[in-house]
């Protein structure tokens, strides 16, 4: 199973850096993927002194991305004031691209393959592609690859006013046709999770958010962009009685209970690690905050039938880090309750919550995570305890590094212990990982 | 930065026809550029014991050095009467300056070196020294094109390696703006340190090789030519700023291949935070460049204490705190470290609506006279430099009155740039400038406003 700790060495998180999240189409309306992701990459330079250096490697993605950007991370670096020759490649797998390109990075340092890298991803929801119509895009091709004008002319003649009409990326599942909430609202109302609860984690978020800020927690972890200093997304005077007021969104009729508030806004950023081995930080005179332990990702089958609702699959689609973490602790010989800190990404108040649930439930640990005994409840006052993505945005592929780099530091400032990740992503795919503090 | 339009008109043909008086174009300092692009006239009366050395300085940068004025221009003149006890020395000295200053070419140089008044033996002696003062100070005002005229004050145990660095900066065009100055030098604190180790003299082109230098306030303006002119000369640069100015200080960092460290100097463990970023990240500090300031102007008489607070706690409270912590730590000012602080014309003259900005500017003055001793006791100094008017966004921003006015009434006619701050506080900041401690050195081009 696990490969022995004495066979590899470890990876260290030395820090991150990110801009302030923005709400779409506001202050980085006009910024695309590649700016961010620069602009990202040259404050992390900054924060380190890394002017000039060549780094193993840095991995970096995009959910919403433009063709044209098919090598963004690498021209990120060839824009930045890295050196040139350090290499860099993309990778995508949605919400949790972040973690997912950690996690690549903390393995080719464990390996020794590397020493150094940066990892990440930038997300806009303001400047999206947007693809041609499919019957225009086919009339194009065939028309770049006609040998004569007179079949040009033939083409031509097939285009249709119709076919004008763009195609613009939807935020739903290709296999069900459903947007993330209505997934999400299926699955709050199977764990029956109410909406006082998911208000209240929302309103605790944005607290623990702005408290953080205020006592300069985000110094070292946010360079500010284009006059954006703070999440712009984040209400320090949030509270459950506001919350409540706000009609639900997602789901249908009396028993919907997800709102504008409990469900995270479509924004844009960008955000980043700095990993090494602790050789390395420590040649470089850099600290190390934390050791990235192991990472699990788990998929769900939320489409084929078999649920509560026999017409979609019988796991929900932000489900999967139920069924990740499990399996990482048990390789780990942890528990859930061996924690200082959980960072449970908020998709949604609703998938927080029905995740808890789940680990708490007997029958359903039972039969679908094949445990004896539950994972059991966690201390809730060491969850998202600097806010989470209901308060600062989230930016899919930018998520993971926020994460990874604000738990680091939790971790350091407390001088020990041992923090929980968990993010869910579209496809019904999960991320997890397991973060140390270092000695 | 300087869009001074004036000086580029009176340079025109046509204003020379007018006869507009010139507002001279300065020679600044490139990478590279000789000490000097003429001849010196470098000789002493009695026996001086610097003209010697400071010729083969010369010599040595790749100038003739003359002892008698000619038919050449000079790109110098440098007169050591360090030996000048008696009026015969002091007309002595005015028969050699009188034809050497219509010898001197634009950007000229004319350095004075004279004795310490305290250490004279005679009421004569002491009246000699001080005399230079006004002589030099009135030289400065007569000189035109762009040459300047200053004075170093040398303490009788000085040796000639102790006034290196303050001959060379203000030979060069380093010094541009810097006139009518009376720098006292003294027997150099600590050892004059070779920065990299090895036995080769410090590289004129590159003195702050090897130095940790640390600008607060570096995001913009004056503190991010502070911190490039650090680096230019081989600083390794630590540039703090407060987190919100986070876009511009990355860039400052970043194009010095420095580090950006976000920072609010006024937070009470902001010193404990810097101290421990310097240790831990750098292995300590050579030169500290105390630069972040604010202004929030307002008659007295409409003051109010948040205003008043927040001027004195950017502008001295947390300099205080800052070199406090320094001098109780063990091992992060380094041997031969550098303190300066910029202080402003208006702590010296003194400005209508900026009482809580006076005040600080000032208090910085008596601080740093107060700290040279306990630094020197570390092999460390601690000085002051006073910009008048410089060229920057504020500045930009004035009303065309006022800037105007403030521009011309100095001896330059010009508003200085923040590179002359910044070349300053190099030359501050070397391990060799160890002589100059606790002095106040204006960057003003001789302003008449407080002299
Ligand atoms: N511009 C002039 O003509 C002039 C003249 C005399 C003196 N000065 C002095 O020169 C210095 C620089 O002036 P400038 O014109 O470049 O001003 P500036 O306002 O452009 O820059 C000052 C910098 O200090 C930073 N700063 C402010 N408070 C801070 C804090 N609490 N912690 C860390 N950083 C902080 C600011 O963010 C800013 O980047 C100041 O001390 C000023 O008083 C300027």
């Amino acid at each position: 199973m696990a490969p022995k700790k004495s066979s590899v060495r470890q990876a260290a998180v030395i820090g991150g850096n990110r801009i302030p999240f923005a709400r779409a189409n506001g202050r980085y309306a006009r910024a695309s993927n590649l700016d961010m992701l620069t602009a990202t990459l040259d404050g992390l330079v900054a924060r380190y002194g890394l002017a000039g250096e060549r780094l193993g490697e840095v991995v970096a993605g995009a959910v919403l991305k433009h063709s044209r950007d098919f090598n963004l991370t690498r021209e990120a670096v060839l824009g930045s004031r890295l050196a040139a020759s350090t290499p860099a490649y993309d990778v995508q797998q949605a919400c949790g691209t972040g973690l997912e390109a950690a996690i690549a990075v903390s393995n080719k340092i464990k390996l020794g393959q590397i020493d150094s890298g940066v990892a990440g991803g930038v997300d806009t929801a303001s400047d999206a592609p947007i693809a041609v119509n499919e019957d225009l895009r086919r009339i194009l091709v065939a028309l770049g690859a006609a040998r004569s004008a007179g079949a040009r002319l033939k083409l031509l003649g097939k285009l249709r006013p119709g076919q004008i009409v763009p195609e613009i990326p939807q935020n739903s599942e290709p296999r069900t046709g459903l947007s993330m909430g209505e997934h999400a609202a299926i699955t709050a109302k199977e764990w029956g999770v109410s909406r006082e609860a998911q208000d209240e984690l929302a309103a605790a978020s944005h607290q623990h958010l702005a408290a953080a800020y205020d006592r300069g927690f985000f110094d070292d972890l946010v360079t500010p962009y284009l006059g954006l200093t703070r999440d712009d997304n984040v209400r320090p005077d949030s509270s459950v009685e506001k919350l409540a007021r706000l009609t639900p969104v997602f789901g249908k009729g009396e028993g919907a209970t997800m709102t504008a508030g409990n469900s995270t806004p479509l924004t844009d950023g960008s955000a980043l690690v700095l990993l090494g081995s602790d050789e390395w930080a420590a040649e470089h005179r850099l600290p190390v905050l934390a050791h990235f332990v192991d990472a699990e990702t788990a998929a769900v089958d939320y489409v084929h039938g078999g649920g509560a609702d026999d017409r979609y699959g019988r796991d929900g689609l932000l489900t999967a880090p139920v069924h990740a973490v499990p399996r990482l602790l048990a390789r780990n010989g942890l528990t859930l309750q061996d924690f200082d800190f959980y960072e449970i990404h908020e998709a949604f108040a609703s998938t927080v919550l029905a995740t808890l649930k789940a680990w708490e439930d007997p029958a359903f640990s039972k039969e679908r995570l094949g445990l004896d005994t539950p994972l059991g409840p966690i201390d809730r006052a060491k969850l998202n305890v600097n806010g989470s993505s209901l308060a600062a945005g989230h930016p899919f592929a930018a998520t993971g590094g926020r994460i990874v780099a604000s738990l680091a530091t939790q971790l350091h400032e407390k001088g020990s212990g041992r923090g929980l990740i968990s993010i869910c992503a579209a496809g019904g795919q999960g991320v997890v990982a397991i973060l140390e503090a270092a000695e | 930065m300087s869009n001074d339009r004036l000086r580029d008109l009176s340079n025109s043909m046509i204003a020379g026809r007018l006869g507009v008086p010139r507002v001279p174009v300065l020679r600044r300092y490139e990478p590279g550029q000789a000490l000097l692009p003429g001849p010196a006239l470098v000789t002493a009366v009695g026996a001086g014991r610097f003209a010697k050395p400071v010729g083969a300085l010369v010599e040595e940068s790749g100038q003739k050095a003359v002892e008698g004025v000619g038919d050449e221009r000079l790109a110098a003149v440098v007169l050591d009467l360090t030996a000048a006890a008696t009026l015969a020395d002091l007309a002595a000295a005015q028969q050699i300056l009188t034809p050497a200053v219509r010898k001197i070419a634009p950007s000229g140089r004319l350095l004075v070196l004279g004795p310490e008044p305290a250490e004279a033996s005679s009421a004569e002696a002491a009246a000699v020294a001080q005399a230079l003062d006004g002589l030099v100070r009135s030289i400065a005002k007569e000189l035109r094109a762009g040459a300047t005229a200053n004075l170093l004050v040398v303490a009788a145990e000085a040796v000639p390696a102790a006034v290196d660095s303050s001959v060379r900066f203000f030979l060069s065009s380093r010094s541009a703006y810097v006139d009518g100055q009376v720098v006292h030098v003294g027997v150099p604190v600590g050892e004059p340190q070779d920065p990299t180790g090895m036995d080769d003299p410090i590289d004129p082109d590159r003195p702050l090789a090897g130095r940790v230098a640390v600008v607060t306030g570096a995001a913009r303006g004056i503190g991010a030519a502070i911190a490039d002119t650090l680096a230019r000369d081989g600083a390794s640069i630590v540039a703090v700023d407060i987190p919100a100015a986070g876009e511009g200080l990355a860039a400052v960092a970043n194009r010095t291949a420095g580090v950006a460290v976000a920072l609010d100097i006024t937070t009470p463990e902001a010193p404990q935070r810097l101290l421990e970023h310097l240790r831990e990240r750098h292995g300590g500090v050579d030169l500290v460049v105390h630069n972040a300031g604010i202004t929030r102007d307002k008659l007295l008489a409409n003051m109010d204490a948040a205003r008043w607070d927040s001027v004195l706690a950017v502008n001295l409270g947390a300099q205080l705190r800052i070199n406090d912590a320094l001098l109780a730590a063990d091992g992060v000012l380094h041997e031969a470290g550098r303190i300066v602080c910029v202080s402003s014309q208006s702590g010296i003259a003194g400005n209508r609506g900026q009482t809580n900005y006076s005040a600080s500017k000032a208090g910085i003055i008596g601080m740093v006279r107060a700290y040279a001793p306990r630094f020197a006791e570390r092999g460390a100094t601690i000085n002051a430099v006073a910009p008048g008017f410089i060229e920057t966004e504020m500045t930009a921003a004035m009303p065309i009155g006022t800037r105007e006015a403030g521009r011309r009434v100095n001896s330059l006619r010009q508003g200085g740039l923040p590179v002359d701050v910044a070349e300053t506080i190099g030359w501050l900041g070397q391990s060799s400038s160890g002589g100059v401690n606790g002095q106040v050195v204006r960057v003003c081009g001789q302003s008449i406003l407080g002299a």
